[in-house]
């Protein structure tokens, strides 16, 4: 049992963190939750890939690495203590890649993964309906068969980036039986079209803040050439969860971002805090020890991963603990601002440029998305504890 | 990097949990709250034959360590069992004597250590005033009533203890005296203040060679209470799927289902704390403070958030005496002090 790292891991390590030292603009961009930073976040995407650092995990064909995941962790690591922008592609390269490399063709990932990884194409997933939330499988949004293609109808909501990316992804029901049988998993298509085709109307909905960090998407005849049909049709279901562990687990929010998020709270508890107030003395030590905590249990997983095992049910476990804790990270650092910490990020005269209050308003939707913390509590209990089934 | 027990590791806890799952430790908790330590000492034998304490021993005392992984597998055993006995203590000791030997005074490291690796030598250890000392262990790096991380006026066990080491501030003594023992909440911990004793030593290394201890014991209290923790768990799951209410069984229903679920997240993000905690202490690691003392809150928080989920979801019963799962809920809030409070743990996680 060790935690070494290689001398080609540490060499890998100083390169990323040399460039980042080079590349990472000094003041942070403007939100990419607006047009403007959306503009900039997408340039920043292009610098990262240019150097191939957008996508180290990919194979180089695609313009990554082919990093192992140890040396995705690195980058992470070294990305997010080295102050970097926020991913504006994040959606794609986590969530949309994954399913290509596992259930694509070799002519849909020639086509779109290069594009994705230098932000040429931006995309926002399709998943969420009015009336399927948690209950995913319910959803309505059809792709009914229509020559060369299919013609997509219905509603998808809470997408995000969809208010300003190019294209989505999502799953719409192509067969009605499952839903009238009771199995409604069955007769789903994952299905990939533009936001700009005719038939799309996009409506920007503000999160808390007020920014349009997601959209409703109206959908009516939008033709979607067979091309961009990903696995079976009728098999979407399957295509889509067996990359959703990718998403609650390892790739959507790695370690790095909280043990550098860890280290910014304690330079901001030593410089500004009460030595007397021991209370909040106890939760900045939570935030390191939770955030060193998670960093280990993904080391180990990626130990695992590496010796051949597979993750599966334990992603679910990694989705609520870093969810929690980039919550409580963040309610911690904005007591410690004492007046400062209502100010809104666009304040004026907010702290680091009002990161702390980005980030809590960013931290608050984490318990909610990809899986609720409730379903993700039921999956751990019924399948990591072996309990029952049922959800009264 | 391979962040994971090794095949050898995995194969000694084994060995530990069938030997300790024979030796039907609930009847020995029992024997030994009532002031009969012989089955005890007869699992003590066993677990030295097994090589427990000789991990904590170098090999110029007829040791095989010191090997602190081994030890955090071998703890997480003796957690699961809920082992009487000052085993943590013993360790401590054993630590204690090392670091002095290798510091210049190799007699009394020499005179004990032996003894402790063949498991002859149940010892105990206690902080009356440890290494923080003098140096203001008030309130930021403190227990409360000014106690320093890992100090208190009692000596587990020390009334059966074959020999019992006390330091206090730079001097450490082997007392053969101790007060009446004072009831712990936990009855398998018979709590005492040594005292009395002829000195064994003196001087700054003590202090050097008594937060070396307070760390092993740290990491041994830890380790335990991740044991401690997941027999708890394990416990009430089993319970949850076969007691039925309402027709069904309790472990349906999702208020239950998620009390569980979260007691397993804890349990599970504490454990590769303990594991790099281990890590760090073997390489001698400058970060092995804060990286012992994060590993302690967090497995003992696990432990207790645990017992707390055991007592409730076995209802009354959970509030009885008589049943095991008694010793383990009472075991779990009394680790939660000992050898490094919450408190304690935190400051010294962010101590510069």
């Amino acid at each position: 049992m060790d935690l070494d790292f290689t001398a080609a891991e540490d060499a890998f390590r100083a390169e990323a963190r040399a460039w980042l030292a080079a590349q990472v603009p000094p003041a942070p961009l403007p939100s990419l939750e607006t047009a403007e930073g959306f503009a900039a976040h997408r340039e920043w995407e292009r610098t990262l890939f240019a150097d191939r650092w957008s996508v180290v995990s990919w194979p180089e064909e695609y313009g990554g690495r082919g990093a192992s995941i140890l040396q995705w962790l690195i980058f992470e690591e070294e990305y997010y203590a080295a102050g970097a922008p926020g991913r504006v592609s994040q959606n794609g390269i986590n969530l949309l890649a994954p399913t290509l490399f596992e259930h694509g063709t070799q002519e849909q990932r020639a086509r779109i993964l290069p594009p994705m990884a230098s932000g040429e194409a931006i995309w926002a997933q399709a998943w969420s309906e009015p009336e399927s939330g948690s209950d995913l499988a319910s959803l309505r949004s059809t792709a009914a068969r229509t020559d060369g293609g299919w013609l997509l109808n219905g509603q998808k909501t809470w997408s995000s980036r969809a208010a300003f990316a190019d294209r989505a992804f999502g799953l719409f029901r192509s067969d009605q039986d499952g839903l009238a049988t009771g199995k409604p998993h069955r007769g789903l298509t994952y299905l990939m079209f533009p936001l700009d085709a005719d038939g799309v109307t996009v409506r920007p909905i503000g999160r808390l803040d007020g920014k349009p960090a997601f959209a409703e998407l109206f959908l009516s005849d939008v033709f979607v050439p067979d091309q961009d049909v990903i696995g079976e049709p009728g098999q979407g279901w399957r295509v889509a969860m067996s990359t959703a562990g990718n998403e609650r687990g390892l790739t959507l929010r790695s370690p790095g971002r909280f043990t550098a998020a860890a280290e910014r709270l304690t330079a901001l508890w030593r410089d500004h805090a009460d030595p007397a107030d021991t209370a909040l003395r106890d939760r900045v030590a939570d935030a390191v020890i939770r955030a060193r905590a998670y960093q280990l249990f993904t080391y180990a997983n990626a130990s695992r991963i590496a010796a051949g095992s597979a993750i599966g049910a334990e992603s679910s476990l990694n989705k609520v603990y870093w969810s929690e804790l980039d919550i409580a990270l963040h309610e911690t650092a904005l007591d410690l601002l004492g007046p400062y910490g209502e100010l809104s990020d666009e304040a004026e005269e907010a702290p680091a440029h009002g990161s702390w209050s980005e980030g809590y308003t960013f931290s608050l939707a984490g318990p909610i998305y990809a899986g609720t913390n409730e379903i993700q509590r039921d999956i751990i209990a019924e399948r990591l504890l072996g309990l029952p089934k049922g959800r009264q | 990097m391979r962040f994971l027990l090794d095949d050898e590791q995995r194969d000694f806890a084994r060995s530990l949990d069938a030997m300790l799952t024979a030796a039907d430790t609930p009847a020995v908790v029992r024997a030994w709250a009532a002031g009969d330590t012989a089955p005890a000492r007869a699992v003590w034998a066993r677990l030295a034959e097994a090589g427990v304490f000789a991990l904590a021993v170098p090999e110029r005392h007829d040791g095989i360590g010191s090997l602190p992984t081994e030890l955090a597998v071998a703890f997480n055993e003796l957690g699961r069992h809920a082992v009487p006995g000052p085993v943590v203590e013993t360790v401590a000791a054993a630590a204690l004597l090392d670091r002095l030997g290798t510091l210049g005074d190799e007699a009394a490291a020499a005179t004990w250590l032996p003894g402790i690796a063949s498991g002859k030598t149940a010892a105990s250890l206690c902080l009356i005033s440890g290494p923080g000392a003098g140096s203001g262990s008030g309130p930021a790096s403190g227990s409360g009533f000014g106690f320093g991380f890992g100090e208190s006026p009692y000596a587990l066990d020390a009334d059966s203890a074959d020999a019992v080491f006390v330091v206090d501030g730079d001097t450490v003594r082997l007392t053969e005296v101790a007060g009446p023992v004072q009831p712990s909440a936990d009855p398998a911990r018979r709590l005492s203040r040594p005292l009395g004793g002829t000195v064994l030593a003196r001087g700054p290394r003590v202090s050097a060679a008594a937060a070396h201890a307070a760390e092993v014991a740290a990491l041994a209290t830890a380790a335990q209470a991740l044991g401690l923790g997941r027999a708890l768990l394990a416990r009430t799951v089993a319970y949850a799927r076969q007691r039925t209410q309402f027709g069904v069984p309790i472990g349906s229903f999702q208020a239950v289902k998620h009390r569980l679920a979260d007691a397993l997240i804890a349990l599970e993000f504490a454990e590769p704390l303990v594991h790099a905690a281990a890590l760090a202490l073997a390489a001698n690691a400058e970060s092995s403070g804060a990286e012992i003392a994060a590993a302690k809150v967090s497995a003992c928080e696990a432990a207790c958030s645990a017992a707390r989920t055991a007592l409730h979801l076995h209802g009354a019963l959970g509030y009885t005496e008589e049943p095991d799962l008694s010793l383990w809920i009472r075991k779990a809030r009394a680790l939660r002090g000992a050898w490094g409070t919450p408190a304690a743990c935190r400051a010294r996680v962010l101590a510069p």
